[in-house]
């Protein structure tokens, strides 16, 4: 048994990073005390409480207290039948509805015998796409401003204003879409679609560049998320960190292209891995750098979408949604690439009835989150902030 | 319904996992139940609770496995065989990129769980979400609260017989 508990702590820690950054002055008196950051602070975004432990301004340890946001989305979801989840599912990461209703449609799919029509699929990688922007914007400029630059949060503001547009044009909603549908989409693209998001694509790409200016050559910022919040690959892939939290850490780890679902494969785009000559591999700055980077890779994807995609006049993409949808028995996890990570579902379907009977919601923030005792340790305070910036949470998907 | 998952052809998903299954079968015997190949999620169950720490030790360490990377873990009820249970959706990230689930089931009615929040750290909060939903202990967790819920409610909200207590501190709360 003493050699199970020996195996068990074998298991990599993060080092804290902060004690030689830190000179802290001898004999002083050095009495802990306790310091609640949040719920209502403008770094946690969102309603999250952190008690932290702190001597003077070193943080001891941060305990992360979660639920104010708690619905119960799971019990909610074996109530309604399938394609009433996804408005559900949509609230979830309120930032990225889109990327929301694909995981769980992929999820639901897998357990139903229907072919998607390739312009639906099409559709979806768009929308989808697109809001990754959206959604790598906000985390972006609320960043920016976590650490006190306010231009950049203004600029993506401005320009994720033109994503919703477009996203609203589509499908009649701003920001909780409810689009994308078990065996299809609400609706088709509307007419002009194509033309006025090339015409983004044109715009927003030199804008993306002046972002990348604006804060990673920017000193400041640089200074204060450069070898902070540092997370080795291993102990990242240990707590089970997903997308650009992972890809930061320096791990070549992309589901788009692990799983190659929908029609990812055929289009050509890169998995954004930083290289480690502006940061470390694993800070803070590394995971900033990983969503912009992420953001151009997006814009291809848009891009090439919109060329390969198939016209087709009155098209019905509702026509494969069927009438009952009534999976077959039997338990399936679905997941696809959110903005935030891995979103998965773990569902289960006694195949006669036209409601899940387990429906659990594997959410990426909730996963990255639960890092941060281990990431605050010895940290100043002021770093905290840039540490949780970085983990990019979005409440509403932490507490379901 | 007639069309059950077996007739399909099994994917390579499924014979990557068959030879997971066989790796651990000759290490723990009838610890473990037989594969069950379902095309989408293959998965076998822990027939030794009191076992699933050992195996999930061995299957993060042990060179031909490396499943070192924990997708989700999922609490389920299954109030007909009056068991609580939980789901692991385990991959090998980087290594094999092979791909398992394992379920561990308990007694409803206080029944307990080994804990892996110390062999995968995903565990820990997906564990006390876990207990916070389905009320099955976790023997060994180093931080045993509920997590979403607040400390002081009652009853476990996933399970499928949960009533909702009518007030909370006084305040009503709606069905």
């Amino acid at each position: 048994m003493q050699e199970l508990e020996k195996a068990e702590y074998s298991s990599v820690r993060v080092t804290p990073k902060g004690e030689d950054r830190v000179i802290i002055e001898k004999d002083l008196s050095s009495e802990e005390m306790i310091l609640n950051m949040g719920p209502q602070h403008p770094s946690t975004h969102g309603v999250l409480r952190l008690e932290c432990k702190t001597d003077g301004e070193v943080v001891i340890e941060a305990e992360p207290y979660l639920g104010y946001l708690h619905r119960c989305f799971e019990k909610h979801a074996e109530m309604v039948d399938y394609p009433g989840v996804v408005p559900f599912v949509d609230r979830m990461d309120y930032l990225a509805s889109m990327n929301n209703d694909f995981a769980f449609c992929i999820a639901v799919e897998k357990l139903l015998d229907i072919e998607i029509p390739r312009r639906v699929e099409f559709i979806r990688v768009i929308v989808s796409e697109l809001n990754r922007i959206a959604s790598h914007l906000v985390a972006i400029g609320t960043y920016a401003i976590d650490l006190g630059a306010f231009t950049p949060f203004l600029f993506c503001f401005r320009d994720r204003e033109h994503i919703l547009n477009l996203l609203e044009w589509t499908s009649g909603a701003r920001m909780l879409y409810n689009y994308i549908l078990i065996g299809g989409v609400a609706y088709d693209l509307p007419q002009g679609f194509k033309k006025r998001t090339l015409e983004f694509v044109k715009y927003f790409r030199p804008k993306a560049l002046e972002l990348q200016k604006l804060l990673t050559e920017n000193e400041i910022f640089v200074k204060r998320t450069k070898g902070i919040g540092m997370m080795p690959a291993e102990v990242a892939i240990n707590y089970g960190w997903s997308g650009p939290m992972l890809r930061g850490s320096g791990v070549d780890w992309d589901l788009r292209k692990e799983d190659a679902y929908s029609i990812y494969p055929e289009l050509d785009f890169k998995v954004c891995v930083p290289d480690g000559k502006s940061s470390d591999i694993g800070d803070s700055l590394s995971r900033h750098l990983v969503r912009a980077m992420e953001m151009e890779q997006s814009l291809d994807i848009v891009e090439q979408c919109l060329e390969m995609m198939p016209e087709e006049e009155g098209f019905d993409p509702k026509a494969a949604i069927p009438k009952r949808i009534r999976p077959k028995a039997g338990e399936v996890y679905g997941r696809a690439e959110n903005p935030r990570g891995e979103l998965g579902f773990y569902i289960q379907s006694d195949g006669k009835s036209t409601k899940p009977l387990r429906c659990k919601a594997r959410s990426s923030c909730f996963v990255n989150l639960s890092a941060m005792k281990e990431l605050s340790l010895g940290q100043l305070i002021p770093d905290l902030v840039a540490i949780i910036g970085s983990i990019d949470i979005v409440l509403g998907e932490v507490d379901r | 319904m007639e069309d059950t998952q077996e007739n399909m052809p099994q994917s390579s998903e499924v014979i990557a996992a068959g030879k997971v299954w066989h790796v651990l079968r000759e290490k723990f015997g009838d610890a473990i139940s037989e594969l069950d190949e379902n095309p989408f999620m293959p998965f076998f169950e822990v027939r030794q609770t009191e076992r699933w720490r050992e195996i999930a030790l061995y299957m993060r360490d042990s060179a031909s496995l490396r499943f070192n990377y924990m997708a989700c873990l999922s609490g389920v009820d299954y109030p007909e065989e009056e068991m609580l249970g939980i789901v692991c959706n385990l991959e090998s990230l980087g290594h094999h990129g092979h791909k398992i689930a394992v379920k561990v089931k308990c007694d409803r009615n206080g029944g307990t769980i080994p804990s892996v929040a110390k062999v995968w750290k995903t565990a820990e909060w997906h564990e006390r979400e876990a207990f916070d939903m389905y009320g099955m202990i976790f023997s060994g967790h180093p931080d045993p609260r509920r997590i979403l819920c607040p400390e002081d409610w009652e009853g476990y909200p996933l399970r499928k017989d949960y009533q909702v207590q009518e007030t909370y501190h006084g305040i009503k709360v709606p069905n």
